[in-house]
């Protein structure tokens, strides 16, 4: 990779970027980074686009070997419809992710608000040492909790039936979607200003009521923020749907396809691939529109 | 800070209610603890609680259906002197950590330093170069499997129809198959998913260094490379510090790339911490040994907390 970014940086002859009295040196520096870009662009867009171009090949194309294996004679929708027709993957595995991260969402994002809100700003014995342990519980890896987890489930599960449903996952998202959110917010909160607040206060305003009428609708970029991150983290988790959930009926999209779609017989390319684009697309459409509230949260997350 | 408030109940005005005393030993907003009970509560029962049976199951012969006796240290002596695949886990994990972290950095580096330069598709490269980290890992990893995959390898096809590779007569390869490959091809796979993180919290940092060092480094005649060493790389450590620091703590952790593409084999010869961890609770059903075994996460989870902490600490210090 650094060897193809040092012969882009010397053969910078490539496209010219025709612009009026800009200096032919500055449109060279400028064409030869937009060329050292581009084995970065490749490397990021190459397995998508093989998982596409795959998803729309016909089982005799995918599997004669002698041809390109990067171009589609043609687009076949076989994948698609065996997908719809033989699989659970948009009646049950679509369904139950939906189900799953917007319920968890909603439950880690309103947790998390009244958590952050306090940390952030109230006065309390303890509060510091809150805030060091929310940080410490958004670091915990899930490798740590996913085993004595079943036990929390199975122990729930002679009260309310939980195990092998989506609500073992509804339940168990929280812990690491509540973390990240509250320390998010915190960082967002504390940026408006108090005196916003000590006026709701002077008009009558409860404690909630400014929390809702006056902090939240300013802090409504971190408030998208956390939403878009939390669905991003619980559309995409596998580790704890993996282990909790057996029954095909009840499994979520990652775990559905590979754990169902990868057959003994060397045919499922297609299918696995359309699956994996169609398990994707949610997401980077979401994230097409909101990329900077994505952008933001993730270096305000992480430095801040 | 305003002290009134109804959601506790009572109202604040006398001066020796109970209220008010204890505003004046715990702080004015007593209040504060109605709004964390909920994130104490989950918490308590889904963090806590479950980290405490977890270091209760790696000292005890825990197995799926039978009764549970404690052995005390039994399973760590075990993993630790008689377990040959638990020793490669280690060096796995080591390898894996360190080499991912260290392609992530320099090349997010590079990148970052060539995104900043531009203008026209900024936009669009970045949001395209973020595209690996937003997208569902097991699912793009499957697509990483079929590029990797022996008999439909893309790779391999390049290398047998594609000048100069075809006339030189490399490969082909079995990426997943051999031991040393997997290990590179898992580690591979991480740096294309994780650099997106990289690239776009360095070019946050980048972005915050002022363009006045820049100017002033200038007129004293100081080269590209001088700039770098002496300007950008200093402020930027911070920034890098925290990072490399985060990216560590959930590169040990990892466990969908290496589950996905290759279970942990051959013979497993690629477990991290967490597929091992999976593979002795879950599939050999041996719960105290797979708990165990994650345990030893748990140090290295420590040691970050408390660096990290003092980083952001002196970071926020900074900016307040």
């Amino acid at each position: 990779m650094s060897s193809n970014e040092m012969t882009g940086m010397t053969t910078s002859s490539g496209e010219a970027l025709q612009e009026n009295r800009v200096p032919i040196w500055r449109l060279r520096k400028a064409a030869a980074n937009y060329i050292a870009l581009i084995p970065y662009l490749a490397f990021a867009l190459f397995p998508f686009y093989i998982i596409a171009i795959t998803s729309i090949k016909s089982k005799q194309e995918i599997n004669n070997l002698g041809e390109s294996p990067f171009w589609a004679s043609g687009i076949a929708v076989e994948n698609y419809t065996f997908l719809y027709t033989n699989t659970s993957f948009f009646e049950h595995w679509m369904v139950n992710t939906l189900i799953v991260t917007t319920v968890s969402t909603i439950i880690s994002v309103t947790v998390g608000i009244l958590a952050a809100y306090a940390l952030a700003r109230l006065k309390f014995r303890g509060v510091e040492m809150f805030g060091v342990a929310v940080f410490i519980t958004y670091l915990v890896p899930q490798t740590l909790l996913f085993l004595p987890l079943v036990d929390v489930i199975n122990l729930i599960d002679d009260f309310i039936p939980i195990r092998d449903t989506y609500w073992s996952l509804i339940l168990t998202y929280p812990t690491f979607l509540i973390p990240f959110v509250t320390w998010l917010l915190m960082g967002y909160f504390r940026t408006i200003p108090v005196e916003v607040e000590e006026c709701a206060y002077l008009d009558g305003c409860s404690r909630l009521g400014a929390l809702f009428k006056v902090v939240l609708p300013m802090a409504i970029p971190g408030i998208i923020c956390a939403i878009l991150f939390s669905y991003t983290l619980s559309w995409n988790e596998f580790l704890y749907s993996l282990v909790f959930i057996q029954d095909e009926y009840a499994k979520t999209l990652s775990v559905g396809v590979f754990t169902e779609l990868i057959r003994g017989d060397i045919y499922f390319w297609g299918s696995l691939m359309a699956a994996c684009l169609l398990g994707t697309l949610p997401i980077v459409i979401l994230y097409g529109f909101l990329m900077d509230y994505y952008t933001s949260g993730l270096t305000q997350g992480a430095i801040k | 800070m305003v002290t009134g408030t109804e959601v506790g109940g009572a109202a604040s005005s006398p001066p020796l209610t109970l209220k008010s005393r204890l505003r004046r030993s715990i702080g004015p907003d007593l209040d504060g603890y109605y709004f964390i009970l909920p994130t104490v509560i989950i918490v308590f029962c889904l963090i806590l609680y479950p980290f405490c049976l977890a270091v209760y199951y790696s000292m005890s012969n825990a197995f799926i259906g039978e009764e549970t006796h404690f052995i005390g240290l039994e399973n760590f002596h075990y993993i630790i002197f008689e377990d040959d695949i638990f020793m490669m886990t280690v060096r796995n994990t080591l390898l894996f950590a360190v080499i991912s972290v260290v392609f992530k950095t320099v090349l997010g580096l590079l990148c970052a330093l060539l995104l900043l330069r531009i203008i026209k598709l900024r936009r669009f490269l970045r949001g395209a170069m973020l595209l690996p980290f937003v997208a569902p890992t097991a699912l793009t990893t499957l697509g990483w499997w079929l590029i990797l995959d022996p008999t439909y390898s893309h790779i391999n096809w390049i290398f047998e129809h594609v000048w100069p590779f075809s006339v030189l007569d490399v490969g082909p390869y079995n990426f997943l198959g051999e031991p040393t490959l997997a290990l590179g091809a898992v580690i591979f796979v991480n740096v294309w998913r994780g650099l997106p993180f990289f690239i776009i919290t360095i070019l946050a940092g980048l972005v915050s260094i002022p363009d006045h060092l820049y100017e002033a480094a200038e007129i004293d005649g100081a080269s590209i490379m001088d700039k770098f060493w002496k300007i950008t790389l200093p402020l930027l450590r911070p920034v890098l510090a925290v990072i490399i620091l985060f990216s560590t703590i959930f590169t040990l952790g990892e466990f969908n790339i290496i589950y996905v593409l290759t279970r942990g084999g051959p013979m497993n010869e690629t477990h991290l911490f967490a597929t091992y961890s999976f593979t002795a609770g879950v599939l050999n059903h041996e719960i105290g040994l797979g708990a165990a075994i994650a345990l030893f996460l748990f140090p290295i989870l420590v040691v970050t907390v408390i660096l990290l902490l003092r980083l952001v600490r002196r970071d926020s210090q900074y900016e307040l």
